[in-house]
């Protein structure tokens, strides 16, 4: 065998690359309409108002009971026949994803937010901070890098389901994957470059969130471990949380 | 540098209304009575401290006043406003946000926990208020800030973070917090109760110090009784969600009338 895997992989390399840009591109852009839903819902998920509740939960709910890919489908395939307008295959997944994911993240907003200590938001009231400035200046900076490990999971999901949209011909990296075991034969190698270009870009959003991770922890006065460099960005952080300001 | 924006108050003996006043005042969680029809005033300048036992709502009047609790029944008034009640042509309607935030601007409170806000720095800290909830400009705003830490002994941890201060420069940072907002009244619950005994006398420090050169009116709870001695001009004893007694801090604490008093009074002074 020797070389063959590697010729294989080599010769189908720019192929390859062009499928784990639009995966990337999808993941990218999926995520976007994730976070910017799952902040909002997650949001008024928290707040005393009971129409405002009534709406997140009836999204959470809804979004999380339904497959991305069922969603998908629906979207490019139903739309078209119920209404004049078509929608682009690319932009449905990104739609069903972003649907989908920012269910779960919205989920996670609002347990990040409720955790924050009480006596947090006591200390905006006495400083007599208005319910915008308590969110934006106190309760979100610091629910934040509670919500960053799990948004960073979610992101890894979003980008495997992502594969969905080989199903209505987008050459992503799962179609890539597929059309050149087809053609060749090679279906082990095929997939199996597949796999590890999952596994590359993967790496790649693990990294970028735990940077992200560490600068928001940093902001909260807890400084990660000493050493480091890439390779320790891939482990999951330890930092010990210092409080300051516990419940009364 | 005023610390307050009161003019010339004297102190308890001033004319005119009395600052805050608690009519009747009920708090009950569930079917645990709190406080029962409490009655009591405090004059704008006064300095008044809350003893008693653990339950007797010493920390609930003072979130009444922050309005981080609301009343079962009964009304506070603070300098002719009600917490609880506004009048909107001539109708008495339940207080909005807008009415809240005009009462609270004259008050500021300190915790026991401190409840620095940990994802900003020191300054942060002392700044975020006034520039964004009293319309102070960045610089008036950290030129105060500068004085404030420089009166609580702490100029130096400016740019520092919470995390890196021990409990005592914690406490004396969110003292420096809560006066930036210039208040006209003060609520301090059990400051020093949280805090290693070697730190308890900087933060005690720190207050005698905005006690003796301010006219903040002070509402204090406390279980330092020499401080109380020295800052307070009356003393309220608490107990069971009413006023066992009250009287200046000589007589308090050199006479008490009252059994409880004394019995509370012992039990403190063998512990602490
Ligand atoms: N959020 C709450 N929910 C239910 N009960 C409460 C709550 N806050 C206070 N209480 C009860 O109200 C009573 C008075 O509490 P409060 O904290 O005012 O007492 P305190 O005089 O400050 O006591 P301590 O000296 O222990 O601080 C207690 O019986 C307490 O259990
Ligand atoms: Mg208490």
């Amino acid at each position: 065998m020797g070389s063959i895997p590697v010729d294989f992989f080599i010769d189908r390399f720019p192929l390859y690359l062009e499928g784990a840009g639009t995966t990337f591109t999808i993941t990218v852009l999926g995520t976007a309409l994730a976070f910017v839903l799952a902040m909002v819902i997650g949001v008024l998920g928290t707040l005393r108002n009971p129409v405002a509740r009534g709406v997140a939960s009836f999204y959470t709910e809804t979004f999380r009971g339904i497959a991305a890919l069922v969603l998908m489908f629906w979207m490019a395939f139903s739309i078209p026949q119920i209404t004049p307008y078509e929608l682009d295959v690319t932009f449905a997944a990104v739609l069903a994803l972003g649907l989908n994911v920012g269910a779960y993240g919205a989920e996670v907003v609002r347990a990040s937010i409720n955790a924050v200590p009480k006596a947090q938001t006591e200390a905006t009231i006495a400083l007599n901070m208005t319910w915008a400035r308590r969110m934006r200046l106190v309760i979100l900076p610091q629910a934040w890098a509670q919500m960053l490990p799990t948004f960073g999971n979610l992101v890894i999901e979003l980008m495997k389901a992502s594969a969905i949209v080989s199903l209505i011909g987008v050459t992503d990296l799962t179609q890539v994957a597929r059309l050149q075991g087809q053609a060749s034969g090679q279906t082990i190698l095929a997939f199996g470059s597949a796999l590890v270009m999952y596994f590359v870009i993967a790496q790649v959003l693990i990294v970028g969130v735990r940077l992200l991770e560490r600068r928001a922890n940093r902001r909260l006065g807890r400084t990660p471990p000493a050493g480091g460099g890439l390779l320790a960005l891939l482990r999951p952080p330890t930092v010990g949380a210092t409080a300051t300001g516990g419940a009364r | 540098m005023p610390l307050s924006d009161t003019t010339g108050a004297p102190g308890p003996e001033a004319a005119g209304g009395p600052l805050i006043r608690f009519e009747k005042v009920v708090k009950r969680y569930g079917d645990n009575v709190v406080l029962r029809e409490l009655d009591f005033e405090v004059a704008a300048g006064e300095r008044v401290t809350l003893i008693g036992p653990s339950g007797s709502g010493k920390t609930t009047i003072l979130r009444l006043l922050m309005t981080l609790e609301t009343v079962n029944d009964g009304v506070i008034w603070v300098n002719g406003d009600s917490l609880s009640h506004m009048e909107r042509n001539g109708k008495l309607v339940p207080a909005n946000e807008a009415h809240l935030r005009r009462v609270r601007k004259k008050i500021g409170m300190v915790f026991q926990q401190f409840n620095l806000f940990p994802n900003m720095s020191v300054r942060k800290n002392i700044t975020e208020g006034p520039v964004h909830t009293l319309g102070v400009s960045k610089e008036e705003a950290n030129q105060r800030a500068e004085d404030l830490l420089e009166l609580v002994g702490l100029k130096a941890k400016i740019d520092a973070h919470p995390t890196q201060l021990s409990g005592g420069q914690q406490q004396r940072v969110a003292i420096a917090r809560a006066l930036a907002m210039r208040p006209e009244i003060l609520l301090l619950d059990e400051v020093t109760s949280a805090l290693d005994p070697e730190l308890v006398a900087g933060v005690l420090d720190v207050l005698r110090d905005v006690a003796q050169t301010t006219d903040i009116t002070m509402l204090c709870v406390t279980h330092e009784m020499g401080f109380a001695r020295d800052v307070s001009h009356r003393v309220l004893m608490f107990d069971a969600g009413r006023i066992a007694e009250e009287g200046t801090p000589e007589q308090i604490f050199g006479d008490p009338r009252e059994e409880r008093t004394r019995t509370f009074l012992k039990a403190v002074l063998e512990t602490g």
